[in-house]
């Protein structure tokens, strides 16, 4: 038995394979849901309602699903240039305190119509401030940036906690390590009246539509991919690596510290260190389940907030831990690449 | 000669559409040396890989002492008397000389290692071969003859008796390749049995009790030293292709291309020096050398993807500073490189892509990429230059070799450049592939391209070349003709034997 490199890719397995991984985790999680002693159609059938059955619990997915888009394309664009920023965790937290800070107090006295701009522009900034720092270690000294930016992470939320401990507290918060919540003015816009979801969602979407145009049809695209995939032969080729890894790595981080801020001017409106919960992380596994496509994070990012979501619910009415969600999730990553690896290789005997 | 220690009986291996051994057979003496001669790609590496267990032959069979080994397992193959000395060392260069020897000999869970054992019977085989070197030295510290040392130790110490080298003196400065078959003749003294690979015909002669010469994946020959030439051996081994493409005489023009005194150094060592060399229209100048004297270097200064650390270069006349892709791209000098899937072509990028990648400025408007464009241009590289295989719109990794090399040949001659830098154009190409790639590039002379034709295969730059320089330890020989070449001069060349070289060419 071998592999053997397919030559074509039929429109049918590209579409089929993705969808076979999503039903062979369900399936595989399954077993471990009839292990705990539940019916097994049941329990996903609840996740459906926890998901979707309700306006409540709709808007709460959708309202989920949008950082992870953000945190997914963070992590797709980079790693098509094989640039492994694992920082966005801390890009997103980072994104999240300057817009507290310039939304509570700095920038506060300017009009919505500006600030909120502004203020998602200043959140992308200080996501790539943070990635510069392990993409320079990279380019100057040759520093695996999977294990700077990582440790990034840690360096960010210990900032993070330090300011909402101190210069940025809110007084009100009884003591509470919390930031000075954002000005009113500076919230975004509510998608549907009376519920989490907000504008954000849109910007989400709209941004993955734009990166997908910035990498099939643009220079930068063309040159970053080529960077990404054969390093030797885009130089033959004449593409500026580092200038096009500086370029990505802003484009990654500008993502992700673009979550935080939205997450802030979204749903909380200050920061806590428990604003993520693992957001950036969880970008990573949505951008491989879309094999890095940009149109593909925003399905995988709904699928990944659905299984959260719905989880909940179908844990308080089954008694099954709410782990099941993060199991599944994982499960489809890795039936997902053995479903990407079989669209371009298939077994001989 | 005794009866053989070892038989290959048959042996072929296909690469996809490549037969990389042929039904070959030979056998080998005990205390006998046979050097395994032909040029790059005939087969020889396959076939020593063959003989270790390192591939699978898809037909006949390895027999030591009469019997036959298992294929495809190293193990059987150690543990039968067959020892290995690559060409890239197996070598761990953070270990010590007697850990590198050690590993792999010991089972995993043992634990402790008998150091001290090892190091005796390390010592005395070192002793009995002439092979000095300290057991506790960090391998990394070693210089590469040391290192090389260290790699036949390790084979003895698994208690080799049939010995083979792949090209073991392609590492080596000419003192150490001496030192090296001296080592040699001495083990084969003392009752092992030696195979080498090479393609350089002054060591096989040196060395060797036989030589067997290897073609297209078959033997072609096989002679006694005594009884054969270096000019007999380089006939054999260079053989006679019909149906390459003729090269007209022409009348070259002007000087496009000047290169004075190049020097370039990476990390401390110098891989050129004082090259010289002028380039005219309508001309093709070859390179001729082994593997490793340079040539990647030159290749890219040339290409625009290595700064030069001295030295001038003249473009049409006027000199330039440093040369960046987009300069040489624009300056009109078209690029073929000597990695066609490493360098030349991105392989999950579509064949449109790799068309226009290096070209991106004339491709876009703003910022945004001119796929039809593109897709047109692809298209009329297909029709062109017969790139079979692929749509524009198709994966890059799908095309073979030579239609991979046609693409590269066609994105660099559609623009009709004034300047052509070959880097082993045909390199592992079979005949029609590489008869194409010849056709293209003698069109491109006639229309008046300077070709820099840098290539280890003798028969390319003979029947190719209006002249030729070699390519020797970062250095080149002066210019020789064509015309007063063929392949006795051209290994003296090759050799660095220019003085001689030159005299010859005044022989009858």
């Amino acid at each position: 038995m071998r592999l053997e490199r397919r030559e074509h890719r039929p429109l049918l397995l590209l579409i089929g394979a993705p969808i076979a991984a999503i039903v062979a985790a369900l399936a595989l999680s399954g077993i471990l849901i009839a292990i705990a002693g539940a019916p097994v159609l049941d329990a996903y059938r609840r996740i459906l309602v926890g998901a979707f059955g309700s306006r409540l619990s709709a808007t709460e997915t959708l309202t989920r699903a949008t950082p992870l888009i953000l945190t997914g394309l963070a992590a797709a664009v980079a790693f098509r240039a094989r640039l492994w920023n694992i920082g966005a965790e801390g890009q997103f937290y980072l994104g999240a305190i300057a817009v507290a800070a310039f939304g509570s107090r700095l920038l506060a006295e300017l009009p919505g119509p500006i600030l909120i701009p502004l203020l998602l522009v200043v959140g992308a900034i200080a996501g790539m401030a943070l990635i510069l720092v392990p993409l320079w270690l990279r380019l100057r000294f040759s520093v695996d940036e999977v294990v700077s930016s990582l440790l990034m992470n840690f360096i960010a939320v210990l900032f993070v906690s330090m300011l909402i401990d101190g210069v940025l507290k809110d007084p009100l918060a009884f003591g509470w390590p919390q930031s000075q919540a954002v000005a009113d003015h500076a919230t975004l816009p509510k998608l549907i009246a009376r519920s989490r979801l907000h504008i954000g969602l849109v910007i989400a979407m709209v941004l993955a539509v734009l990166v997908y145009l910035v990498q099939s049809r643009t220079v930068f695209g063309m040159q970053s991919r080529a960077a990404g995939l054969n390093p030797q032969g885009a130089l033959f080729a004449g593409v500026p690596l580092g200038r096009t890894l500086v370029k990505v790595a802003c484009l990654s981080g500008g993502l992700a510290g673009l979550a935080g801020a939205i997450e802030v001017m979204g749903v909380k409106g200050y920061v806590t260190t428990d604003l993520s919960p693992g957001f950036g992380y969880a970008g990573i596994v949505v951008a491989m389940l879309a094999n890095l496509n940009p149109i593909g994070v925003v399905f995988a990012a709904l699928f990944t907030a659905i299984m959260f979501v719905g989880a909940d619910g179908m844990s308080r009415s089954l008694g099954i831990p709410t782990y099941i969600a993060d199991v599944t999730v994982a499960l489809a990553l890795l039936t997902m690449l053995v479903a990407l690896f079989f669209t371009q290789y298939r077994i001989r005997r | 000669m005794t009866t053989p220690v070892l038989e290959i009986i048959g042996v072929s291996k296909r690469f996809g559409d490549t037969l990389a051994n042929d039904g070959i057979s030979m056998s080998l003496g005990k205390g006998e040396i046979v050097a395994l001669l032909g040029e790059n790609g005939a087969g020889k590496t396959t076939l020593m890989s063959i003989l270790f267990g390192h591939y699978v032959p898809d037909d006949g069979q390895i027999r030591i002492d009469g019997e036959e080994l298992p294929p495809g397992k190293p193990r059987a193959a150690i543990s039968a008397g067959v020892g290995m000395v690559h060409q890239h060392f197996s070598l761990a260069s953070n270990l010590t000389v007697l850990e590198n020897v050690m590993t792999g000999t010991e089972r995993l869970w043992k634990l402790w290692s008998a150091t001290q054992a090892a190091r005796k019977k390390l010592v005395s085989i070192a002793e009995r071969f002439g092979l000095k070197i300290d057991p506790d030295a960090r391998l990394g510290d070693l210089s590469v003859g040391e290192q090389q040392r260290v790699e036949i130790l390790k084979a003895l110490y698994n208690d080799a008796r049939i010995l083979i080298l792949d090209e073991p003196t392609a590492v080596l400065t000419n003192i150490e390749a001496e030192r090296l078959f001296a080592t040699l003749k001495d083990m084969a003294r003392q009752g092992l049995s030696l195979i080498f690979i090479s393609h350089k015909l002054d060591e096989v002669m040196a060395a060797a009790h036989r030589i067997v010469v290897l073609r297209g994946g078959k033997v072609v020959a096989g002679r006694k030293a005594s009884e054969t030439s270096k000019a007999e051996l380089a006939e054999l081994m260079v053989g006679r292709r019909v149906t390459r493409p003729v090269r007209e005489p022409s009348t070259p023009g002007a000087v496009v291309l000047e290169v004075r005194d190049l020097g370039v150094r990476i990390g401390g060592v110098e891989r050129l020096k004082d090259v010289d060399f002028a380039l005219r229209e309508g001309e093709v100048l070859g390179i001729i050398g082994v593997s490793g004297n340079g040539q990647v270097p030159l290749a890219r200064v040339l290409s625009g993807t290595l700064a030069r650390t001295s030295g001038e270069i003249l473009l049409y006349g006027e000199p330039v500073g440093h040369l960046s892709v987009g300069d040489v791209v624009d300056a009109g000098i078209g690029r073929v490189p000597e990695d066609r899937n490493g360098e030349g072509v991105i392989g999950e990028m579509s064949i449109w892509e790799n068309a226009v990648l290096e070209r991106l400025p004339a491709y876009s408007h703003n910022g945004l990429v001119d796929r039809k464009a593109g897709m047109a241009f692809a298209k009329s590289i297909i029709d062109a230059f017969d790139v079979r295989g692929g749509t524009p719109a198709s994966g890059t990794r799908l095309l073979s070799g030579g239609n991979m090399q046609k693409l590269i040949l066609g994105r660099n001659l559609s623009h009709r450049p004034r300047i052509l830098i070959a880097a082993q154009p045909a390199r592992g190409l079979d005949e029609g592939a590489v008869a194409a790639v010849h056709a293209r590039i003698l069109e491109a002379r006639k229309a008046g391209t300077a070709v820099l034709l840098i290539s280890e295969d003798l028969d390319e730059v003979i029947s190719l070349a209006d002249r030729i320089q070699a390519i020797v330890a970062g250095r080149l020989s002066p210019p020789l003709d064509a015309g007063r070449i063929d392949a006795r001069r051209l290994g003296l060349m090759m050799s660095g034997d220019w003085s001689h070289a030159a005299e010859a060419t005044h022989a009858p």
